[in-house]
């Protein structure tokens, strides 16, 4: 194996002398070993990368260059003097003249000189005649000088004349001054990169050396997938709701009826939410073919003249507008036929339900709201469930949910009484936020499904997106829901810890 | 959820005392109030117009509270105010007196049977001697917009007229008239109209024009007269000039008519218990006679007053309390439920005053006992109740799924349900007849035309809106699509789908078919013919021809795969081709 660049480098040094002012200049040492200045500098950043084997200082050197016009110069002569040295004695018109060689440049140019005259008034036009005898090409001259390796003999002003008329070029080079370091030897062997199968079975990765990896700089990106931070957020309250014993609704039905999503849940046909600026009504399917008939001449009845210790709402209940079809405005509907189901059940048994689905609302979009959003929900159904029942489940969720300030608020829902919205204290708002609503379901909604009196449901719900978007310090809903999603942001999202 | 605006320093001195910002907004927490905003009219003007207009107007200090929307005995100064002062057990509930004048003295309203197919109920009442201010008065007006807006559905169920009496003598009719035959000055005009034309002058009315709907279609249109033929008013659109009234009225004719006689009655309870307040005798009410078309006469305001009984341990044990009946009974006397304790000592009997028809049932007077006792010093408890739990079958195959389709290398999207007819039709090179979309009735916009039937659409739309990421793109979305099917309750169901599109400057079939072939092998689903997938070539309208396949597992299609058209990536406003895949993952379950 011949030597290496960095160890040819390494002899060299040993034979220079120490001192004061010793040393190699890289770009000398790189001509001496018939070297491209670059390899050289590559052994010299190695050798650097061993620790204290060399010194290195960058120096840059200036230098003047021909360029490729000023190497034509060289050969053939500066166009003016061409000029000058093609026209013939009588001189030629202007317009010929132009043609011979050095052209246009070469006329100004000696024109400038004074090498040349222009007749004027010649028959056939302007006419162009030498006014000297001899000329000299002191252009020729400086760049041969240039050639020599003399260029800074050049007085300044000519170099820049030169450079201006793009004959010359001001070269910076980057350069090393090389000294022994403190640790200088010889006997520095090449540093391997990479452990390699072949330096496993044979031990030689034993006697070896390595070369030192950079840990400043970040590693490669793995190629993969990504979870969206949402559904990330979705995953997490499902695992707190199964943590607590809580059963999933099966709420794939973004298609409701009126009945199911209002009237069932005691509220009245006239409410404003039931108003074409809050709810999605379909065309198509327009209504439902199907409600449940015995139950729905209850739901009738307690609406329009009460019942179950309730006055009712006293109005004129209309069955063509239960059956009207929506885009279910909450998961609440499910609730409501889940509890119709547990109702029908032979024996009553306690249930504790949840779901995390989506919601849909005719409301005005803005950096906050959506036409489309995922409530969260949670129901237990059992006997003598109180208020202060559904204060410590939700003290417990919210616990889980990383939310330990909480305090409630009298609040009106239509299908629960009481009802209370929950607040916590946000410490970035200083504040107290909403995060969540919460009541005890009406008895006017309970009874009509055959629930035994003492049976008490409790539920809560609260938006998926809301948290979430306070988790990921997002501002705008778009940028998290939907197509206009940023994907960067999806893929640098990082894990759903919520209590973390 | 409705929002009062009041000057707050008229509320403090009402309220007989002052409070700091935060001590009110705490007040409000406790008793079910949230002070939204404070505020000026300066304040208000300037956001919505611009400081310069703002110029001039009252910088006068005004606290925005909302008020849950069943109470609408709180939407005025007057029943803030009184409602607060109960709480605080600073005044004892007023008691609301009806006066009956005597035989043939009373105001009378007749209605005829014409309002039958327009507005078949009236109910009216006097209020006699009131004093009003400036500030009463704005009140006065202000509450009647708060009870349009809110109980009366924006006048749809019902709608208010009150009038200065001694402008006018009853007997007053309350009749339904064709447009060309009603005629009169309306409010604030300066000339007679027809009530066709009164339609055309409030067509471009900001405030008015919202109303003319309710009758504008019908024959007749409702009008009340006094025994004169003064015009009183067209309900529900505007009052007569005439009988308008100002700061200076002393009597004051309320009537109400609407499709809705019980929340009618209502309103007009509302209205007489907040004002009666500042008439002479306070807090009593002048009843009038409604006579309808079949003779019968009831005597208006009702202002009745109900009587429940509740056990104490019913309270307690909803709540999770144990207070003593006597105790309860004082906290629901603080929220305007005059209570006492009867019988054996366990019963607890509740007065309902006529200004809270918010309370239908025995819960509600539960929920105004826990308000009253705060709701935070409520013992919080776990209750026993033992579940085990079940994750919904469908909804744990997908949580499953989507984890190894990220560790296969694919980016979950999260798309939106709904779609313009466009997306999963047209652009797909689909007739919208042959998706079987359920169609939104009233979308605000064309992006919520229809329920989605495909989620290709928003997967394409996610790439569109990030066409300066790298390349390949590579997602993925599991969700629901919805269809309209005969058989269910509702006419239409969800199905769960499984899509995903790679994009890049070359199609990569092989890499979406590998990825089919993936979750077949993760389903435990294996390539044969017999028990397993097989594709199959096929066309599709959204695919490159030739490039097309039809997914076929457990005896059924399931889905397509193939090389999307390019007319398809064009029209999603995409660039580079692009293979996709989608199926029901249902038939896996």
């Amino acid at each position: 194996m011949s030597p290496s660049v960095a160890e040819l480098l390494l002899q060299r040094l040993e034979r220079e002398a120490a001192g004061p002012g010793a040393g190699l200049c890289s770009l000398e040492t790189a001509a001496a070993l018939g070297l491209d200045h670059q390899t050289l500098v590559g052994a010299v950043k190695s050798l650097q990368a061993l620790g204290e084997v060399i010194e290195a200082e960058a120096r840059a050197t200036r230098r003047w260059e021909l360029s490729p016009e000023g190497v034509e110069v060289l050969r053939d002569g500066s166009p003016e003097v061409r000029l000058f040295r093609s026209l013939p004695a009588e001189g030629l018109p202007q317009s010929d003249a132009m043609k011979l060689p050095g052209g246009s440049v070469g006329f100004s140019k000696a024109m400038a000189n004074k090498w040349l005259r222009l007749e004027k008034g010649a028959p056939g036009g302007p006419r162009v005649v030498r006014a000297v005898a001899e000329v000299q090409d002191g252009v020729q001259e400086s760049l041969q000088q240039v050639q020599r390796g003399e260029a800074e003999n050049l007085p300044e002003r000519e170099r820049t004349d030169l450079k201006r008329r793009k004959l010359l070029l001001e070269v910076t080079l980057k350069s090393y001054w090389i000294r022994k370091g403190s640790a200088f030897s010889t006997a520095v062997a090449r540093q391997e990169t990479e452990l390699t199968p072949e330096m496993i079975a044979t031990g030689s990765w034993q006697q070896r050396p390595f070369k030192p990896y950079n840990f400043s700089a970040l590693g490669l990106p793995p190629a993969c997938g990504h979870l969206h931070p949402l559904l990330k957020v979705r995953s997490q309250l499902r695992q707190i709701f199964l943590e607590m014993g809580f059963t999933e609704m099966p709420t794939n039905n973004f298609v409701e009826s009126s009945f199911w999503n209002f009237d069932a849940l005691f509220q009245p046909q006239q409410h404003p939410a039931r108003d074409q600026h809050d709810t999605f009504f379909l065309q198509d399917p327009a209504k439902a073919p199907e409600l449940p008939a015995g139950y729905t001449a209850k739901v009738k009845k307690v609406h329009s003249q009460g019942g179950y210790g309730s006055q009712g709402y006293k109005y004129e209940w209309r069955l063509e507008e239960a059956r009207r079809n929506l885009l279910r405005t909450h998961t609440t509907s499910t609730s409501a036929r889940m509890l119709y189901q547990l109702a029908r059940q032979e024996k009553f048994s306690p249930v504790k339900y949840f779901s995390i689905d989506r919601v849909f609302r005719n409301e005005s979009l803005d950096a906050t709201h959506l036409a489309e959003f995922h409530q969260v929900e949670g129901v237990v159904a059992d006997r003598g469930l109180t208020l202060g029942h559904l204060m410590g489940i939700l003290r417990q969720f919210f616990t889980k949910l990383g939310i330990t300030q909480l305090r409630f608020k009298p609040a009106y829902n239509p299908y629960t009484e009481p009802s209370m919205e929950v607040f916590s204290y946000h410490e970035g708002l200083k504040k107290w936020v909403e995060v969540g609503n919460s009541g005890v379901f009406r008895p006017e909604l309970l009874l009509p499904m055959g629930l035994p009196e003492n049976v008490s449901v409790i539920a809560w719900g609260l938006s998926l997106e809301r948290p979430t978007m306070i988790k990921y310090g997002i501002n705008n809903i778009r940028e998290l829901v939907g197509h206009r999603v940023n994907l960067q942001m999806v893929y640098d999202s990082p894990l759903c810890r919520l209590d973390a | 959820m409705p929002t009062v605006s009041v000057k707050r320093d008229l509320l403090f001195q009402a309220l007989g005392r002052t409070y700091t910002d935060e001590e009110f907004n705490e007040l409000c927490f406790e008793f079910g109030l949230e002070l939204d905003e404070i505020t000026s009219e300066k304040d208000i003007i300037s956001k919505e117009k611009g400081e310069e207009k703002a110029k001039g107007a009252s910088d006068t200090i005004l606290y925005k509270i909302d008020v849950p929307a069943n109470r609408y005995d709180l939407l005025c100064l007057e029943g803030l105010v009184r409602g607060l002062q109960v709480f605080k057990e600073r005044i004892n509930l007023p008691r609301y007196e009806k006066i009956i004048p005597p035989q043939g003295e009373g105001q009378r309203l007749i209605i005829t049977e014409e309002t039958v197919h327009v507005r078949p109920h009236a109910v009216a009442a006097v209020l006699r001697n009131i004093t009003f201010t400036k500030e009463r008065y704005d009140s006065f007006i202000d509450l009647q917009e708060k009870l349009h807006q809110n109980i009366c559905r924006r006048r749809a169920l019902v709608a208010i007229g009150t009038h200065d009496l001694d402008t006018i003598s009853g007997p007053f009719t309350f009749t339904a008239k064709a447009p060309s035959e009603i005629k009169f000055k309306p409010l604030n005009q300066s000339q007679e109209y027809t009530a066709s034309q009164i339609m055309d002058l409030y067509r471009t009315d900001s405030h008015l024009r919202h109303y003319l709907h309710l009758i504008e279609n019908k024959p007749l249109y409702p009008v009340i007269y006094d025994s004169n033929g003064v015009v009183l008013s067209m309900p529900p659109i505007i009052n007569g000039d005439h009988t308008k009234i100002s700061i200076n009225t002393r009597n004051v004719f309320i009537e109400c008519t609407g499709t809705d006689i019980t929340k009618a009655k209502i309103v007009l309870d509302i209205i007489v218990t907040m004002f009666s307040e500042y008439c002479e005798k306070p807090f009593s009410v002048e009843a009038a006679e409604v006579v309808y078309p079949n003779g019968k006469t009831i005597i208006y305001p009702e202002l009745a007053y109900r009587k429940e009984k509740v056990k104490s341990d019913h309270i307690n044990k909803k709540i999770g309390i144990s207070e003593t009946p006597s105790s309860l009974a004082k906290l629901l006397t603080r929220m305007c439920l005059k209570s006492h304790v009867i019988g054996n000592g366990n019963n607890i009997e509740i007065e309902i005053p006529p200004t809270r028809a918010d309370i239908m049932h025995a819960c509600d007077i539960v929920e105004d006992a826990a308000i009253a006792y705060g709701y935070n010093n409520i013992q919080m408890t776990i209750p026993k109740t033992y579940t085990i739990a079940n994750q919904l079958p469908l909804n744990k195959l997908t949580e499953l799924l989507r984890l190894d389709l990220a560790a296969a290398g694919f980016t979950e999207a999260l798309t939106f349900a709904l779609c313009s007819q466009e997306d999963v039709a047209d652009k797909l090179g689909m007739d919208i007849s042959a998706t079987k979309a359920v169609r939104i009735a009233n979308p605000k916009t064309a992006e919520f035309q229809v329920a989605r039937t495909t989620l290709l659409p928003g997967l394409l739309k996610t790439i569109a809106a990030n066409r300066k990421m790298p390349l390949p793109l590579k997602l993925f979305e599991i969700s629901d699509i919805v269809v309209k099917d005969p058989n269910t309750d509702v006419g239409a169901r969800n199905y769960r789908h499984f899509c995903a599109v790679y994009y890049n400057k070359s199609p990569g079939f092989e890499i979406i078919h590998g990825l089919l072939d993936r979750v077949m092998q993760l389903l435990e689903v294996p390539p044969n013919e017999e028990n397993g997938y097989t594709i199959k070539a096929t066309e599709g309208s959204a695919f490159f021809p030739g490039r097309c396949a039809e997914i076929f597992a457990k005896g059924q299609s399931v889905g397509k795969l193939g090389v999307l058209h390019p007319d398809v990536i064009t029209k999603f406003e995409l660039t580079m081709p692009c293979s996709a895949l989608e199926i029901n993952i249902e038939p896996f379950l």
